[in-house]
């Protein structure tokens, strides 16, 4: 069906008015119906996630900030800001000033309130279990991109060390 | 196709029983929690190898786990593209995980539980995005299923949590609570009289967003929204749930007060244009998927005003989801072109009405509706 104020273009919103008993049907191309000031509520608004990425994108790069990487999954703020997506739990240390920023805008908060977790106690895997064996690990994990492992000790050595 | 839909429990949709509050206008609430193993790269930069030891992570405590006991356990990648929107129609997975858009490329690991009311799927964009749906406006009800998934799972497996920002996620934008609870609703009662831009836009500065039938970046067709948080940090889960539940209880009423103006002020019209709508359905020969959905809108609202008699809203949401594409050719068992299913869609929905519906008898004011 064409619009039915242009002519040229296809109908794509079709609007039923019912004013005082009198019922009129509109078909209108989206130009014409915007051009008419009729707000097309069918058609969606700018994705949460579109305005999302525009904030994560706006964010004023920090000083030698945009060089910023997560040791353990090499996410980069650069990657972050394209994509809004984070690579690993280790993003949220790495980046945290800029992603703090970024929670408050896009929550209002930056503070969670909800349900607290507690994580079960694992067992884990025989290993070297000295400071300067986890460590020699953590390098040789990190050198074969075997990111799951390297979070792994990285937390246990920060907890030996804490 | 290999998939058998009556092996999942209550076909994965047991919210089309209409049993819940406002069922008629509220077709079902859902709770989502996405939740990232501890030690694992989140999805979108997982190798392959990390989702299949994701995988195997989560199948084994999901063995163990009481609210998966008797879910089936579908790996999406040794299902055809039919299939997986066939999944995706039940809303039991996501349209990216089930690799609908070109090139249809499965992600290795690539998998969902369908349980009892609660389901999970696995290596979506987190790890684990755990589900439940309940039938009308039963928020509190899904909200307990899924937490008894989601305690049942991190009871026997890290996630990745933060102690300031709460639950880890792959976007920012779920970060906290992880949650996002929505509510689908029918609302053409508000879209006639034109008040819905309105409401609309007041969900949007109450906090809160609304997509289509079938969830981000899908288009709303046949007067279907649906309506969820927009935020998931800073807030509980129960005040995020106490106000969503609030404001679309709110929204309900508007729609009821928006069809009583309807019937006052232009009975006739409407009640026209809804026996048009159920004219077309009960007689067609062919129909679009999108003038299905439209049509079955006016029916829908045509049952709610009492103008249909015979119709359970059951068979109405029967009607919805069974007369999707994909669905369409699960019952026909092959592949059908455009228009050889729009041909079997008005097949099927002729054929629900003349047998559920009954002749098509008024039931109207002046009728006593028996027929």
């Amino acid at each position: 069906m064409l619009c039915g104020q242009c002519g040229e273009r296809d109908a794509m919103v079709h609007l039923t008015q019912i004013v005082e008993n009198a019922v009129t049907q509109l078909h209108l191309c989206e130009k014409c119906a915007a051009e008419k000031g009729i707000e097309t509520t069918i058609t969606m608004p700018a994705s949460p996630l579109g305005e999302f990425l525009q904030a994560v994108q706006s964010q004023a790069p920090e000083p030698a900030g945009d060089l910023a990487r997560c040791e353990f999954c090499g996410t980069t703020i650069k990657d972050f800001r394209a994509s809004g997506r984070l690579g690993c739990a280790h993003c949220y240390q790495a980046f945290d000033k800029s992603l703090r920023e970024l929670l408050r805008r896009v929550h209002g908060s930056a503070t969670h309130v909800g349900r607290s977790y507690t994580a079960p106690v694992l067992l884990d895997r025989t290993r070297d279990a000295t400071l300067e064996g986890l460590k020699a690990e953590l390098r040789a994990a990190v050198a074969h991109e075997e990111f799951e492992v390297a979070a792994t000790l990285r937390d246990k050595i920060r907890g030996m060390e804490g | 196709m290999t998939l058998d839909l009556s092996l999942l429990p209550d076909g994965g949709v047991p919210w089309l029983a209409a049993s819940g509050p406002s069922a008629e206008i509220v077709l079902s609430a859902r709770v989502r929690l996405a939740r990232n193993l501890a030690g694992y790269a989140f999805g979108p930069r997982a190798r392959d190898g990390e989702r299949l030891r994701v995988l195997t992570a989560v199948r084994e405590v999901a063995s163990q786990t009481s609210a998966l006991r008797g879910a089936s356990f579908l790996r999406l990648e040794e299902l055809g593209l039919e299939d997986r929107q066939l999944l995706h129609e039940r809303h039991l997975v996501s349209r990216e995980l089930a690799a609908l858009e070109a090139p249809h490329t499965v992600r290795a690991g690539a998998a969902v539980f369908v349980g009892d009311g609660v389901g999970a799927m696995v290596n979506e964009e987190d790890h684990l995005r755990l589900q439940a749906f309940r039938s009308g406006l039963d928020l509190a009800g899904a909200f307990e299923a899924v937490l008894a998934l989601d305690d049942g799972i991190g009871q026997r497996i890290a996630y990745a949590t933060h102690d300031e920002f709460g639950y880890l996620t792959a976007c920012p934008t779920n970060t906290g609570t992880g949650m996002r609870a929505s509510v689908l609703v029918h609302l053409p009662g508000l879209v006639l009289t034109q008040e819905i831009g309105k409401v609309l836009q007041g969900l949007q500065q109450m906090g809160l967003t609304y997509r289509g039938l079938y969830g981000e970046g899908s288009e709303v067709v046949g007067n279907f929204f649906q309506v969820s948080n927009q935020t998931t940090l800073g807030r509980s889960e129960a005040e995020l749930l106490e106000h969503l539940a609030r404001v679309v209880a709110h929204v309900v009423e508007r729609e009821q007060e928006a069809r009583r103006v309807l019937v006052r002020d232009a009975g006739y019209i409407i009640e026209d244009k809804l026996w048009r709508a159920y004219g077309t359905l009960r007689y067609a020969r062919s129909l679009a998927v999108d003038e299905a959905m439209s049509l079955l809108s006016g029916v829908r609202l045509a049952v709610g005003l009492k103008l249909v008699a015979g119709l359970s809203v059951y068979t109405l949401n029967k009607l919805l989801v069974f007369s999707q594409a994909a669905h369409v050719a699960y019952a026909a068992g092959r592949t059908l072109t455009e228009s050889e299913a729009n041909v079997a869609r008005a097949r099927f929905v002729r054929n629900t009405l003349a047998n559920e519906a009954g002749p098509a008898t008024p039931a109207g004011p002046t009728d006593t509706g028996n027929g």
